[in-house]
């Protein structure tokens, strides 16, 4: 893979999109969509998680017997997330109880893994990071559209700061109640997908 | 009836892969045909039934504050490596649960052999595990939460098989066939199973 770092991280934001294309990591990514903040979160999360597992693993990755890789691998990711839920419970300890489950997992979101495997292993550090920090991004791209249109539609605010005045509050929206609930995620995915297939009909999947 | 009612919970209300979407990967993955879907529900119910309470174990007599008393460590507090003991024993049962198979019932292997290495990375099981340490269930309650939760995802995973084999004959739009159509069907059957949500046993 010749591909300069920009292509690199272009083309895993929209060409290789991990979540829409490759259908990796979706189990986190519907759940903690309802609210922008915690989505945000999250995004942050995975994409440190994968960049820097990507580097440790690309780092030994000569060193590593064939035999016990992906044990090695899940032992490094698991090391990276303890690290992660640790920090958000020390200093964010409100945010780290909505995530509840989801922080621990990111050991299982198969973006991390798929990259750790398929291209950490066989890549020099330094692409490798970049390539995990772009896949991060991808993941994050898909993640926030979905908790905006959930968090805009569904509570009538952006990031917790109302912007469509709700009836409740005396104002002029109503809100969608069908899109706070976790269910919305998948038709909103479904309709991403839709519209990314669509746009590069090579994608399509044939009978 | 308080077992019962953690078995009916965490099949119905709190159904993994519908109303907490763990295991999505697979779900959507294998679930083109209603064989498959059958294999690796499965699998999953037999890992799930052994790993949470197997996990269970490990978390009261080795990484709570004071579980190591036994030892002569009364003070010592090993939860921060939770995460990492609960997906090496999922990982060493999965190797195990193979090589077992493997030797002893060749016909069972053949069915569930493909799945069981993939489920190592199986949101489902790690999230059962995960839900297990946050409600403080103890060894009975999280074997009777291992059970439904595989339960669950067992009969989420066989009805969207059937559902996709007839939906062969549908038409749908190019960008929306396969994956797409999928989700919107695994969306549906989420809000029907929201259905059940107020019932208590």
């Amino acid at each position: 893979m010749a591909e300069s770092a920009k292509e690199l991280l272009f083309n895993s934001v929209f060409k290789r999109n991990p979540i829409a294309l490759l259908v990796l990591g979706i189990c986190s990514a519907l759940a903690v969509t309802g609210q922008m903040a915690t989505a945000f979160v999250m995004c942050v999360c995975v994409t440190l998680v994968t960049g820097f597992s990507n580097l440790t693993i690309s780092l030994v990755r000569k060193r590593i017997p064939n035999s016990v890789r992906i044990g090695l691998q899940i032992m490094v990711i698991a090391t990276l997330v303890i690290l992660v839920d640790q920090i958000l419970k020390a200093f964010y300890f409100e945010l780290s109880k909505q995530l509840s489950i989801f922080v621990g997992l990111i050991i299982t979101n198969c973006i991390i893994m798929g990259r750790a495997e398929g291209f950490a292993m066989s890549n020099p550090p330094i692409p490798s990071f970049v390539d995990g920090i772009a896949n991060g991004l991808g993941y994050s791209l898909i993640l926030m559209l979905v908790a905006f249109v959930r968090e805009l539609f569904g509570s009538g605010s952006v990031f917790g700061y109302e912007v469509l005045k709700l009836t409740t509050n005396g104002g002029w929206y109503t809100a969608n109640g069908m899109l706070i609930l976790p269910a919305s995620a998948f038709f909103l995915i479904a309709i991403i997908i839709w519209v990314m297939r669509t746009i590069d009909p090579e994608q399509q999947e044939k009978d | 009836m308080h077992y019962l009612d953690i078995i009916y919970r965490s099949v119905f209300i709190e159904n993994l892969p519908l109303a907490f979407f763990l295991g999505m990967c697979t779900f959507l993955a294998i679930s083109k045909k209603v064989q498959a879907a059958i294999g690796l529900g499965l699998a999953v119910l037999v890992l799930t039934s052994i790993t949470v309470p197997l996990n269970n174990f490990i978390l009261a007599t080795m990484l709570e504050p004071g579980a190591l008393a036994w030892l002569g460590a009364p003070n010592v507090d090993l939860t921060f490596l939770g995460l990492l003991i609960y997906i090496a024993t999922i990982a060493t049962v999965v190797q195990i649960l193979e090589m077992v198979l493997d030797r002893f019932v060749p016909t069972l292997y053949n069915t569930l052999g493909i799945f069981l290495p993939l489920l190592t990375v199986n949101c489902a099981i790690l999230g059962a595990t995960l839900f297990m340490v946050e409600r403080d269930y103890n060894f009975t309650e999280s074997a009777a939460y291992g059970f439904g939760a595989g339960l669950g995802f067992f009969l989420a995973v066989v009805a969207l098989a059937g559902i996709r084999e007839r939906m062969e004959y549908a038409d749908p739009p190019g960008g929306l066939r396969g994956l797409g159509l999928t989700f919107v069907t695994a969306g549906l059957m989420a809000v029907a199973f929201m259905g059940l949500a107020g019932m208590d046993l």
